[in-house]
């Protein structure tokens, strides 16, 4: 592990809104193929802005991105993303299959979608164990199956990198064993990378638990230990250990006040 | 039997077959706008971009009658005044990070403001309550024909780009992503939804437009779980509101506009009690 064709490489990134503080500085991390790696951090610390500078959705003031060794609007192809559902509209009036179709459309998709299109899309359906759900209403289900549905349609797009924004903020509670099991399914075959403020996400399959608060710290998952939690939060974070996948399960002081 | 007899024909009632004609006519391209409109939230948009017709509409006016520039016809420009207020909103709110809200409001205010200070210095009689309040009496044979042309600019694009319409609407960051040029399909909605409110002005009125491009989709949306269906549904709908309304202007001698869009704000309250109740 760890040796393979590097995947995402970012070199000394610098990125600001506008002219305000920097929100992340003088980021370096590589994740090679056949890593995976969870983000995590802080509220407010940085993570969505490296998820949309890896996405090209914005431009680091300075310093490098390279994904698959190309710029990231040109890698996008290759990446599967899932966004936070909530920014969403939970009434608008689409199926599932249409939802996830959509992770196939291209600028020449005109009329309808091809039949490779809709196999496609069943395909990336059956992989989350949801095919029966293809002709729902988007709009009635729960949101772990809205989360699933999402992480389909990212997948329908037959991508080598996975980006994952917080894909566990609205799993159904028992669901959980089996929505990590597909997780660490789908890891066997791409580069996945998840986004996470609960650190109960970081799963033994994790390779690398990037810390992000204006600085990005790397850690190897299986060293990541209760002070590198703290060195990220900078407070003290109560932990439990989890006996299943979980690494470790934390709560913040501020909830707990 | 005699009121509906009388309705098909009787001379006197002739205007109200016309209007139903265009009612009719119109629905595909409402159908159409009205669920773009209704799915992208863009309906303080559209009337911030039907009051600011009203601004076109003055200034044009004015022109004509102050300045004798006779190619300058009321309409074409609330034409260029709904257009430029939905592009210039729209683009705002891409680009420059303003409030949207606001800047909403501004143009919706100052648009209306303009119009009626350029109709206040026009001399002779301007019939500005009918352009308000819409005036089915004002409706020329050349309505028809603009109708029928509205349907052909909007379903073209919304047939070809439907995947891309759908995508855009639903996630227009994932549809970027994909490399669909989400700001044009945007700004392209826009500029349909500006053509459609100053086609509509003159059945329903500036301040009434913006109600027939939102009941019909939001009632329709209460039946409904698939975008096509939706714009099907939501021309019927258009279709029923605007007839309904008409037939009952003529026989109880209700203005027109209100009458419509109150049909159509109480079937959309029966929709949202339909949908509470069986869902």
């Amino acid at each position: 592990m760890g040796s393979g064709e590097p995947i995402i490489e970012i070199k000394e990134l610098n990125f600001s809104y506008r002219s305000t503080e920097p929100v992340l500085e003088q980021v370096s991390l590589t994740v090679r193929a056949g890593q995976s790696g969870c983000i995590v951090g802080p509220n407010g610390g940085g993570k969505s802005t490296l998820l949309k500078l890896m996405l090209g959705l914005l431009t680091p003031d300075s310093g490098t991105i390279r994904i698959f060794g190309k710029d990231p609007v040109s890698a996008r192809r290759s990446i599967g993303y899932m966004p936070q559902y909530h920014q969403l509209d939970a009434a608008f009036p689409a199926s599932v299959m249409d939802v996830v179709l959509m992770g196939r459309i291209t600028p020449r998709t005109v009329f309808a979608y091809r039949k490779s299109d809709r196999t496609a899309a069943l395909d990336a359906l059956a992989e989350l164990g949801i095919a029966e759900l293809a002709a729902k209403s988007f709009a009635g289900l729960s949101g772990g199956q809205r989360q699933r549905v999402l992480i389909a349609r990212a997948l329908a797009g037959e991508p080598q990198l996975l980006l994952l924004d917080e894909p566990t903020a609205n799993i159904d509670p028992g669901a959980e064993e089996q929505f990590y099991a597909t997780l660490d399914e789908l890891r066997k075959k791409m580069t996945v990378i998840t986004v996470s403020h609960d650190l109960g996400f970081v799963n033994r399959q994790t390779d690398l638990v990037i810390c992000v608060n204006r600085q990005v710290n790397l850690h190897q998952a299986a060293d990541f230990s209760p002070q590198a939690i703290d060195e990220v939060y900078h407070h003290h974070v109560g932990m439990i250990k989890h006996d299943h996948s979980c690494f470790c399960c934390c709560h913040h002081e501020e909830m707990a006040q | 039997m005699t009121m509906l007899n009388g309705l098909i024909f009787a001379p006197e009632w002739g205007f109200l077959r016309f209007a139903l004609l265009i009612a009719l006519v119109l629905s595909p391209a409402l159908g159409v706008v009205g669920t773009m409109v209704v799915t992208r939230r863009i309906s303080s948009l559209a009337g911030a971009s039907a009051h600011a017709a009203l601004g076109g509409f003055g200034l044009a006016l004015f022109l004509e009658r102050v300045c004798h520039l006779n190619w300058m016809t009321p309409s074409l420009g609330a034409l260029a005044g709904a257009m430029l207020a939905a592009l210039a909103v729209g683009l705002i709110s891409m680009y420059a990070k303003e409030r949207e809200d606001t800047v909403i409001g501004a143009v919706w205010a100052v648009g209306m403001s303009v119009g009626l200070l350029f109709l206040d210095r026009t001399p002779g009689y301007v019939d500005w309550q009918g352009y308000l309040f819409g005036n089915i009496l004002l409706l020329a044979e050349t309505d028809l024909y603009w109708a029928l042309a509205l349907d052909l600019v909007v379903l073209t694009p919304a047939v070809i780009f439907f995947p891309a319409l759908l995508a855009v609407s639903f996630d227009d960051m994932f549809a970027r992503l994909r490399g669909i040029r989400a700001g044009a399909v945007y700004l392209g909605m826009l500029a349909l939804t500006a053509l459609t409110i100053v086609l509509l002005i003159n059945l329903v009125g500036i301040m009434l437009v913006i109600a027939l491009l939102t009941l019909p989709a939001a009632a329709a949306g209460c039946f409904t779980s698939h975008l096509k269906s939706m714009m099907v549904l939501t021309g019927v709908f258009n279709t029923l509101f605007i007839c309904g309304g008409l037939v009952l202007s003529c026989f109880l001698e209700l203005p027109s506009g209100p009458a419509i869009v109150v049909l159509a704000g109480g079937v959309y309250i029966l929709s949202l009690m339909w949908k509470k109740l069986v869902k």
